[in-house]
């Protein structure tokens, strides 16, 4: 069954040169537990794609359904709370907060939640336990490998248990070995049933896709299934 | 972990923000704190001069004018003026309505008389209220208790070559001279001062008074409502107020607390405006920041409030250090700009009120930076996407 529906996606922007279409009427639907990987060159709308899909922006045209939400139909301040119940960002630079130790940095996406402090902070251990840095909670940002913060931000993104997690780029800035071992991660909470979509640039990761697809100037230029052994 | 958490922590971890904030807004209430603090001291020091140093209402017999005067009054050299107060009638003046407010009522009796063969102002007064109510009189020696004591003012001291423990005769009676006030720069460093009963029997005023004064406790009671209380109980007599010198010190007092709130009312708006581009300065050093707590769901409100709770903190804080340090500063300046009486006022009133101030006026200077947090647009604050 179908969990994201995605119909006549388009995102034009206005620029010097006139409009710009990010995204030219898009028709997708992803499946409940799969690997979708969103590949494509620089500028062909695999961030507009994945921002528009985790409700950051609005679409110029078109609908995302997500589990049968509308959700662009969603006033601002529910659109939030979609984004809180439904949604794990994985960035590329990790974005975590500077100024927050890993445990604070995983239990972020808990903060505005009604559950007891005790609770938030079981639960943040139990993901950076999962991720393989329960070690490492008390530690800032900044004193954490490339490596370890990529798995502080899955771990914030798992935290909340969402049905889909979006990953942007999520590898880019890891070195080969760190790299495989992220996409180990991501594979194995697929295999657990997580949906994941994840726009990559890089090729040796499409073994781990369920599915791939590849866009271009804004459209999809192609598509593959299962190249996973 | 919840949003004060994050609130707190970014403050604790961001300490020179922290303290450019809080320094901004705590110059600002200090100097509230002092500049009200000091006019509350001062005008307290005002009101303890009104109500212990002397007399502000003067009762004075309705009189044609003479040759001799003293506080205000004439009199007719040694002869009798025949309109003198009855000294019984004074009691009336503890009938009018703001008899409360009365400290002392202090009558006297004046009159010339002939010491070694020259004539002198003798006055006779009730000596405990007299020497209370004059409390800047010092005398060599001591104040007189007896009937038969006298004090001397300085110039007739030393124009008769008198001192303390002589014995002088007044109509030949002897008295004993026990002090000597020394000099006061006024009418009273020309007088004997005798008991009232004494002198009222030397100047054959049996039963009568030449003048009265009263002190009224006045910081901000009416003084001019007074007078015509005492002037419709004792119509005989001639009532007035004497309060230049302190209507002079209040209205020196009114405009330093004038130029006090003016000068508040720019140093807390300077601390607005340090707070106001601080804290825009750190939403718009945090828009990444704020981008991902929008991409993990915090709310519009959410964000706003994470702003607001770190201004309302940090403001609470320059509250209370800001009543503190206003308050030192208040002791070390009063001193200089108030006489010895003058003394620090802790009061609670203007501790809870300096703290509200900078509350409010922290979290009303960081509103519309939460607002701008609040509006920023996730994609646009993480830039990545």
């Amino acid at each position: 069954m179908a969990f994201i529906e995605i119909n006549g996606l388009s995102k034009h922007y206005p620029s010097r040169a006139g409009v710009v279409a990010a995204l030219d009427g898009i028709d997708l639907t992803i499946d409940e537990g799969s690997f979708l990987g969103v590949m494509g060159p620089s500028g062909s709308g695999k961030s507009t794609f994945l921002s528009l899909i985790g409700g950051l922006c609005h679409p110029t045209a078109g609908t995302i359904r997500v589990d049968g939400i509308d959700i662009f139909r969603l006033p601002a301040e529910q659109l939030a709370d979609f984004r809180r119940e439904y949604l794990g960002f994985v960035f590329q630079s990790f974005n975590l907060v500077p100024y927050l130790t890993a445990l604070e940095n995983v239990m972020l996406p808990l903060a505005v939640k009604k559950l007891a402090t005790a609770e938030k902070r079981e639960r943040a251990y139990q993901v950076l336990e999962r991720v393989g840095l329960k070690a490492r909670a008390g530690h800032l940002p900044g004193e954490l490998s490339g490596g370890e913060q990529e798995r502080v931000a899955i771990a914030r993104a798992l935290v909340n248990r969402p049905p889909l997690i979006l990953a942007d780029e999520p590898t880019g800035s890891l070195d080969t070995a760190t790299a495989a071992s992220i996409m180990e991660l991501f594979a194995e909470l697929n295999r657990e049933g997580q949906t994941i979509v994840m726009v990559t640039h890089n090729p040796e990761t499409r073994g781990n896709f369920h599915r791939t697809l590849l866009l271009r100037d804004g459209r999809v230029a192609g598509e593959s299934l299962a190249t996973a052994a | 972990m919840k949003l004060r958490t994050i609130a707190f922590t970014n403050l604790r971890r961001r300490k020179a923000r922290l303290a450019f904030l809080l320094a901004g807004l705590l110059i600002g209430i200090a100097t509230v704190v002092t500049m009200l603090s000091l006019s509350t001291a001062m005008t307290a020091e005002v009101q303890h001069q009104m109500e212990n140093f002397g007399a502000n209402i003067l009762i004075t017999p309705k009189t044609d004018e003479l040759s001799l005067s003293y506080g205000g009054i004439t009199l007719g050299g040694v002869s009798v003026d025949p309109r003198e107060i009855p000294e019984a009638d004074l009691a009336r003046i503890e009938t009018i309505p703001n008899r409360r407010n009365i400290a002392a009522v202090a009558p006297k009796v004046l009159g010339a008389v002939e010491v070694k063969g020259e004539r002198v102002m003798l006055m006779g007064v009730a000596a405990d209220r007299e020497f209370h109510l004059k409390r800047w009189w010092s005398v060599e020696g001591r104040p007189l208790v007896e009937r038969n004591e006298l004090v001397a003012g300085s110039s007739v001291a030393r124009r008769l070559g008198l001192k303390p423990g002589d014995t002088v005769e007044i109509e030949d009676f002897p008295f004993v001279l026990t002090g000597i006030l020394r000099e006061t720069s006024s009418q009273d460093d020309d007088l004997l001062i005798a008991s009232l009963p004494t002198a009222q029997i030397l100047l054959d005023k049996p039963g009568l008074v030449s003048l009265v004064e009263v002190a009224a406790l006045c910081g901000d009671c009416p003084v001019e409502e007074m007078v015509a209380q005492i002037a419709a109980v004792l119509p005989e007599a001639r009532v007035g107020a004497i309060q230049q010198v302190v209507k002079s010190r209040m209205h020196a007092i009114e405009q330093f607390q004038v130029f006090a709130f003016g000068v508040a009312v720019v140093v807390i708006l300077i601390g607005a405006l340090v707070v106001f581009v601080t804290m825009m300065g750190s939403v718009n050093e945090r828009t990444r920041e704020i981008g991902i707590f929008r991409a993990l769901g915090f709310r519009r409100a959410h964000v706003a409030r994470l702003i607001l709770i770190e201004a309302a903190t940090v403001s609470l804080l320059a509250g209370i250090l800001g009543y503190f340090v206003g308050m030192l500063a208040t002791g070390l300046l009063l001193p200089v700009l108030a006489e010895a009486h003058a003394h620090l006022v802790w009061d609670a009133r203007l501790a809870g009120g300096s703290v509200l101030l900078a509350v409010l006026v922290g979290t009303l200077a960081s509103l519309y930076p939460a607002l701008h947090a609040s509006r920023l647009d996730p994609t646009t604050a993480l830039r990545t996407l």
